[in-house]
C-alpha cells in the first residue's frame, strides 16, 4: 500500500544491507561480535547512505500517522465521555492492550520476515489450557510458567520446521496449526474452563507497581526487547533481508531456512508469554481463549505500516496499531454503543487510519 | 554457509535436541486433568430415580443422539449428561453421532441414525431452522424425535420439544435484582448487563426478559455490552464497563463461562460496591455463591440436565408410556424448563446439577 507514497524498490530497506558487501560481513557472523558492528558501517557507506535516510522517515511517518489517529481518538473519547481521560481508564486501555501487544510483537517479526502466523490465537489457547491442567497446577507457579512458554515455543518451532524444511506455504501451515492446536486444547481441557487455583499465578494480573499493573510492564519490556532485536541486531537485519528477497538473502549467505524457523519460534514464545498473561487475567484456561486473535494481531501489524508481503515494517507502528484498537473498544463501551454500531465503526476507523497514514506519507518525505 | 565448524553445530543441535526432549517428557506428564469431577458428574442423575411406573424396565429402546460440537462447558455437559442418563437404563442402548457445528454434517449424522433404524431420536440442532427437514424426515419414517432446546421450525418435525426458557432466565435475573435492590432501599440504581453473543436469538430473548422485569419496578439497564461467551471477552468487556460507570449497583452477566473473566475483571479493578447475578449455572459460579466471598450472589440456571430428561422422555416415548405422576397416558408435546434462581440459601440443592 505504501508503494505509491514512497516510490522505491521493495528490497531497499533490508536487502541493501545484505547486498552491499554481504559476503564477508554475514559469513563471518556466528559467534563473532565485531562483524555485527561492522555492518552498520557498511550500510552507511557507498550506496546505502540515501537508503538509510529514506528508511528512517518512513518508519517515523507511519508511526506519526497512527499517533495522529490515537490523538483524534483521544479527543473523541474525552468529548464523549467524562471517564475517558482518567488515570484509571488509561491504565485499563494499556492493560487491555498487553496480551495482543505481546502476540503482535511476534507477528510483526514473522510478517516482516515474509511469512504470516494464523495460529497465534490457537497457540495461546493450547498454552493456556496446558498450563492450567490439574497436573500442571500441582507444580505451582514455576511449573505453569514453564509449561505455557515451552508449549508456545514447541508449537512455533513445529510451524517453522514445516514451513522452512517441509516447504509448505506459511498460510496453509499455520491455518492447519490453528485447527489442530485448538483441537489439542479442546482434547486436554475436555472443553471445560479450567479455573486457576494457584494464587501467585493470578497475582500476575492483579499486582501493581506504582499504580500500573505488572502486565503493562511486561508488555513494555517485550516491546523494547523486540525493538532492539529488530533494529539493533544482525537477527533483525536478516529478518528484513529474508522478508524482502529470500533469494538475495540466501545468495548473501544468510541461512534463510534456519532464520525462518527462528521467526516462528519467536512468535510461539510470544504466544506462550501472552497465554500466561491472558490466563492470569481471566483466572482460567479454556480452549476458546484467544479466539480471532490472529486477525487482531495481523490487523494491528498492517495498520502499523508493515508490508503484508514482508521486507519492510515497524514494531512501534504495530504497537500503536494495537493501542488504536484497544482505545476504540474502550470508547465504544464508555459510550455504551450497541454491538452492530461498534462493528460498523470499527471497520470505518481502520480504513480511515490507513488512508490518513497514506496522505501523511505522501506529504512528508522530501 | 559451511562457515562454522560442523562440531559446534552438532553440539548445539544435540543440546537443543536434548532440551526439547526433556521438556517434552516433562510436559506430557502435565496434560492430566483427573480430579474427583467424574463422581460429581455422575451425581447429576444418580440420585434421581425415575418416578412411578416410568422407572420399571420395559421394552428395549435404541436412542440416537445428535448435538453440536461440545465446544463450551454447557454444551459439553449436555452430551455427557445424555450419555450418563442412557447408561442408567438397562433397557436403553445409546447411539451418539459425532458432535458438529456444521449444519450439513449434522444433517448427515441424523440421516445415518435414521438409516440405522434407531427407535427414538434426540436432536439438539446447531440451527433449528436448518435441521427442520431432517427432523420431519425422521418423523415420516416413524421415528419419534425429541427436539432438545433449539426448536425446529415446524411442530411436525418433532414429537416432543424440551428446552430452556431464555426469556424466563432474563425475567428471573431481573426480579432477583429488583428484590435485592428494593430490600437495600436503592432508589435509582445503576444496572449493567453483560450479554452473550449478540446476534443469537437466545441473547435477544434473555435481554428482553431482563428489560421487562426491571421495567415493572421502574428500573432500566444503564449500560449493556455484549461479550462472546468466552472468559477473555468477558474480562475485556467488563474491565471497560467498570471504567464507564464509576459506581454500579447491580450486574447481570448472561453466562457463567464468560463470567469467570467478568469476575476476574472486577477483582483486578478492586471494585466491590455492587452485586452480580450470573447465568447458566456452572459449578464454579455456584461455588462462588456458596463461598459468598466475591460480588457474585446468585445465578439463574439454564439447566444442562435437560439432555438427561430428554433421554428419559425418549425412552418413555419408545415404550409408549406417559410421564410418571402426570395423569396423561402420553408424553406431552412440549416441556419448557424452569430457570431457577440459585442463591446462597438453595445452592446446595443445585450444585449437583451444575456443569463444570
Amino acid at each position: 500500500m505504501s508503494d505509491r507514497t514512497t516510490p522505491r524498490p521493495a528490497q531497499d530497506p533490508g536487502a541493501p544491507g545484505a547486498d552491499t558487501g554481504p559476503g564477508a560481513a554475514v559469513t563471518a557472523l556466528p559467534g563473532t561480535p565485531p562483524p555485527v558492528k561492522a555492518r552498520p558501517g557498511a550500510l552507511r557507506g557507498a550506496a546505502a547512505g540515501p537508503a538509510l535516510r529514506r528508511l528512517l522517515p518512513l518508519a517515523q511517518v507511519h508511526s506519526l500517522g497512527l499517533l495522529v489517529v490515537l490523538v483524534l481518538l483521544g479527543v473523541v473519547g474525552t468529548t464523549t465521555s467524562g471517564n475517558f481521560l482518567t488515570g484509571d481508564n488509561i491504565v485499563t486501555i494499556l492493560t487491555g492492550a498487553a496480551v495482543i501487544g505481546v502476540i503482535t510483537v511476534g507477528q510483526t517479526f514473522v510478517i516482516i520476515g515474509g511469512g504470516i502466523d494464523l495460529s497465534v490465537g490457537a497457540i495461546v489457547a493450547v498454552a493456556s489450557v496446558w498450563c492450567t491442567t490439574v497436573a500442571t497446577q500441582s507444580h505451582g507457579l514455576a511449573g505453569m510458567l514453564f509449561t505455557a512458554v515451552v508449549v508456545g515455543a514447541a508449537v512455533g518451532l513445529l510451524n517453522g520446521l514445516l514451513i522452512a524444511y517441509g516447504r509448505i506455504v506459511a498460510f496453509i501451515t499455520t491455518l492447519a496449526m490453528m485447527a489442530s492446536a485448538r483441537g489439542v486444547a479442546e482434547r486436554i481441557s475436555d472443553r471445560q474452563s479450567q479455573v486457576v487455583t494457584v494464587d501467585s499465578f493470578n497475582r500476575i494480573a492483579t499486582d501493581k507497581f506504582l499504580g500500573i499493573p505488572l502486565l503493562v510492564y511486561l508488555m513494555a519490556a517485550i516491546v523494547v526487547l523486540g525493538w532492539l532485536l529488530l533494529n539493533r541486531t544482525t537477527f533483525g537485519r536478516r529478518t528484513f533481508a529474508v522478508g524482502g528477497n529470500p533469494e538475495a538473502a540466501r545468495l548473501a549467505g544468510i541461512a534463510v531456512r534456519r532464520h525462518t524457523v527462528l521467526l516462528y519460534l519467536l512468535s510461539g514464545v510470544c504466544c506462550g508469554v501472552a497465554a500466561v498473561m491472558l490466563t492470569a487475567r481471566t483466572t482460567s484456561g479454556a480452549s476458546n481463549l484467544g479466539n480471532l486473535y490472529e486477525l487482531d494481531s495481523i490487523a494491528a501489524v498492517i495498520i502499523g505500516g508493515t508490508l503484508l508481503a514482508g521486507g519492510r515494517g515497524s514494531l512501534v507502528g504495530s504497537i500503536l496499531g494495537v493501542l488504536v484498537f484497544t482505545t476504540i473498544t474502550n470508547i465504544f463501551v464508555l459510550n455504551n454503543l450497541t454491538t452492530d454500531i461498534q462493528e460498523i465503526a470499527k471497520g470505518l476507523i481502520i480504513i480511515a487510519a490507513v488512508l490518513l497514514q497514506r496522505f501523511q506519507g505522501a506529504r512528508s518525505p522530501a | 554457509m559451511k562457515d562454522s565448524g560442523a562440531g559446534s553445530i552438532g553440539r548445539r543441535n544435540m543440546l537443543f535436541g536434548a532440551g526439547a526432549l526433556g521438556s517434552g517428557l516433562l510436559l506430557s506428564a502435565c496434560t492430566s486433568n483427573s480430579t474427583d469431577d467424574g463422581a460429581d458428574q455422575a451425581g447429576v442423575t444418580a440420585d434421581r430415580p425415575a418416578a412411578g411406573s416410568a422407572g420399571t424396565p420395559g421394552k428395549h429402546v435404541t436412542i440416537g443422539f445428535s448435538a453440536p460440537a461440545a465446544d463450551h462447558g454447557w454444551m459439553a455437559a449436555i452430551t455427557k449428561n445424555a450419555k450418563a442418563q442412557a447408561g442408567r437404563y438397562t433397557d436403553v442402548s445409546f447411539q451418539a453421532a459425532e458432535g458438529t457445528n456444521d449444519v450439513n454434517a449434522q444433517i448427515s449424522a441424523v440421516q445415518t441414525l435414521i438409516d440405522r433404524k434407531v427407535d427414538v431420536l434426540v436432536v439438539l440442532p446447531f440451527d433449528g431452522k436448518a435441521l427442520t427437514s431432517i427432523g420431519a424426515q425422521a418423523m415420516d419414517a416413524d421415528i419419534p424425535v425429541v427436539n432438545l432446546d433449539r426448536v425446529f421450525d415446524n411442530s411436525l418435525a418433532y414429537r416432543t420439544w424440551i428446552g430452556g426458557d431464555n426469556y424466563g432466565m432474563g425475567v428471573n435475573a431481573g426480579q432477583y435484582i429488583v428484590r435485592t435492590l428494593k430490600a437495600k432501599g436503592v432508589g435509582k440504581p445503576v444496572i449493567a448487563e453483560i450479554a452473550g453473543i449478540d446476534n443469537l436469538d437466545l441473547t435477544k430473548q434473555r435481554s428482553q426478559g431482563f428489560k421487562d422485569a426491571l421495567a415493572k419496578a421502574g428500573f432500566s439497564v444503564s449500560i449493556r455490552q455484549a461479550a462472546q461467551f468466552t472468559a477473555d471477552s468477558g474480562q475485556q468487556v467488563m474491565s471497560n464497563v467498570l471504567q464507564a460507570r464509576s459506581k454500579l449497583d447491580a450486574v447481570w452477566n448472561h453466562d457463567d463461562d464468560q463470567g469467570i473473566g467478568v469476575e476476574a475483571a472486577v477483582k483486578q479493578a478492586g471494585r466491590s460496591e455492587f452485586f452480580m447475578v450470573g447465568g447458566a449455572g456452572s459449578k464454579h459460579a455456584m461455588q462462588q455463591i456458596k463461598a459468598d466471598s466475591g460480588v457474585l450472589k446468585a445465578t439463574v440456571v439454564y439447566p444442562s440436565s435437560m439432555s438427561a430428561s430428554a433421554i428419559t422422555l425418549a425412552r418413555l416415548i419408545g415404550q409408549g408410556k406417559g410421564v410418571g405422576d402426570l395423569v396423561e397416558q402420553e408424553v406431552p408435546t412440549s416441556i419448557t424448563l424452569f430457570s431457577a434462581t440459585v442463591t446462597k440459601d438453595n445452592v446446595d440443592q443445585y450444585l449437583p446439577t451444575s456443569f463444570t
